[in-house]
């Protein structure tokens, strides 16, 4: 199921000449069991990319591929090819640690550091040595906080610790922190299933602001969600990419009996 | 009934096929069946009953229309002023259903989301009650005029000519909304082509109309309220291409993109030819 990128999804084409993340024949095995069947898509970069289906279709186990996450599970085994710019990211000669560097990560449940908002967001850039000084780091944490949409309510108080801040602003902290070390993709898994109504459109009026620098991949439960703030979709179904296109099409007229059952909620 | 061997194996070959069914992909596929065929139904119940009452009622307010149309020709053919009064009465029950559908549509947008065919059912059931609700507008407009030349005498061949065209008006309606019933877009993309006919009507009722006023200028009242009334079926026609479009859309999810078919000219004649 190759699918085509199309230029109408990517905002800014200057710097996007082709998709950003381009995966082939991408299968994950978790021992005996097969996970991911035949994975072929394109993720345009500055834009956000939505992945939907139901529980246990796979769609977060081809997530956490793209920054290689899988490598830390024992049993898991994944083939086939992944490229970011070209490049194949399950290369041996490739640092993970740095491949997450550039391929950040914000998870269901806030997880900020049990230490200060500041190390929250200094942290990754220290240990990347991304900043030479004191004043640079500053620089950096006040930076990513103001990316994340979070400086204005946290600059006064950059020392209290990171977990004392309400569920939204942890979840904006972690963005803080991803966006800190300078990545190209941003992976999100139901980054707005813990928040409420009004921390999830601040969440989402964030990914807006992202996606004019970042490439953007979220897995979502929220039909809506995936509608509001994606300009493409895939609905996974069963370890198999079912149907990949343009988010209007996808929610206005799916071209597959399944997608459209999943999302009118036909079956579970 | 007895089993011989060929109808065993035929038997057992069609229950293999269709265990094999749901895993071949192509099978399952949207585009390889029609939707509305067969549908899988919503996991919330209240859901598909709240779909079925949407299409209860606009099959209600279809049949409503259908039925003061032809009551409206009716009144007018035989100059039957209390038939036509039923009919001014009748179309504020049309007036009432459109607003009663409007607010389901408007809440179930606001409560379901609905999505992709769910989407498109309920916005064509918001398109359908205004186009239906123009019928029954054009059924009063009719009436109406009934009552105005109610004891006028009316020329023979000229309501001959339009007694095709309220037929086929009629006939056209009563189609498109078993088409929307049925989800049947290639019955809608017929009604859709056939409008034509009754422009053509139309088209040769006006003639006859202007030369029957030249000729006769004290028929001239007579005749406008005639020529209004024939308009007002063409417009029927009009509405009802309208709502094959929408059955269309909701349909296959796709407007229908070549220009539909014209056969009125009237608005660009001033005289009838010859």
């Amino acid at each position: 199921m190759l699918m085509e990128t199309t230029s109408a999804t990517v905002q800014s084409s200057a710097n996007a000449t082709g998709p950003k993340i381009l995966a082939k024949d991408v299968n994950v095995f978790y021992g005996e069991k097969q996970a991911l069947k035949e994975i072929n898509v394109d993720i345009p970069d500055r834009g956000v990319m939505a992945f939907i289906g139901p529980s246990g279709c796979g769609k977060s186990t081809f997530l956490r591929c793209i920054n290689r996450m899988n490598d830390t599970i024992a049993a898991c085994r994944v083939t086939g090819k992944i490229t970011i710019d070209s490049e194949d990211i399950y290369d041996p000669s490739l640092d993970p640690v740095l491949l997450r560097a550039r391929v950040g990560m914000v998870f269901q449940k806030p997880n900020p550091f049990p230490k200060s908002i500041y190390e929250n967001v200094a942290y990754g850039p220290r240990i990347h040595g991304l900043a030479a000084n004191k004043s640079e780091l500053d620089e950096i944490v006040a930076k990513s906080l103001e990316r994340a949409g979070l400086w204005k309510e946290v600059r006064d108080r950059l020392n209290d610790p990171g977990t004392g801040l309400s569920g939204g602003q942890q979840q904006r902290l972690c963005i803080a922190r991803a966006v800190a070390v300078g990545p190209e993709v941003i992976l999100m898994d139901e980054p707005c299933s813990a928040l409420d109504p009004i921390a999830t459109a601040k969440v989402e009026e964030l990914i807006d602001e992202l996606k004019r620098n970042y490439c953007i991949v979220i897995v979502t439960h929220s039909m809506q969600q995936a509608a509001r703030v994606s300009q493409r979709t895939a609905f996974f179904h069963l370890g198999i990419l079912v149907e990949e296109g343009e988010t209007n099409e996808i929610f206005t007229n799916p071209q597959d009996q399944r997608t459209q059952d999943y999302i009118t909620g036909r079956f579970g | 009934m007895t089993l011989d061997g060929k109808s065993l194996l035929s038997g057992i070959l069609a229950l293999r096929r269709s265990l094999r069914a749901p895993s071949k992909p192509e099978q399952t596929r949207a585009a390889g069946r029609p939707k509305g065929d067969a549908m899988n139904e919503h996991i919330v119940k209240s859901y598909e009953e709240e779909l079925a009452l949407l299409d209860k009622k606009i099959a209600q307010m279809g049949g409503l229309a259908e039925h003061i149309l032809g009551q409206a020709f009716d009144a007018l053919e035989r100059r039957d002023p209390k038939l036509a009064e039923q009919v001014v009465k009748s179309d504020r029950h049309i007036d009432d259903l459109e607003r009663d559908i409007e607010e389901q549509v408007i809440s179930m947008i606001a409560r379901r989301q609905p999505l992709a065919d769910d989407l498109r059912h309920v916005m064509a059931a918001l398109r359908i009650t205004g186009d239906l609700e123009r019928i029954g507008d054009l059924a009063k407009n009719i009436a109406k005029r009934a009552l105005a030349i109610a004891d006028e005498s009316h020329p023979k061949p000229l309501m001959t000519g339009l007694r095709h065209m309220v037929d086929l008006a009629l006939s056209q309606l009563k189609e498109v909304l078993d088409a929307y019933a049925a989800r049947d877009a290639e019955r809608a993309l017929s009604v859709w082509r056939s409008d034509e006919s009754i422009d053509a009507m139309y088209n040769s009722l006006f003639r006859e109309l202007l030369t029957y006023m030249m000729e006769d200028p004290r028929s001239i009242g007579l005749s406008t309220h005639l020529l209004f009334g024939a308009k007002n079926i063409e417009r029927v026609g009009d509405h009802t291409t309208n709502i094959a479009e929408t059955i269309h859309f909701f349909v296959r999810g796709v407007m229908i993109s070549d220009d539909r078919p014209k056969g009125d000219d009237t608005s660009s004649t001033l005289f009838p030819a010859g």
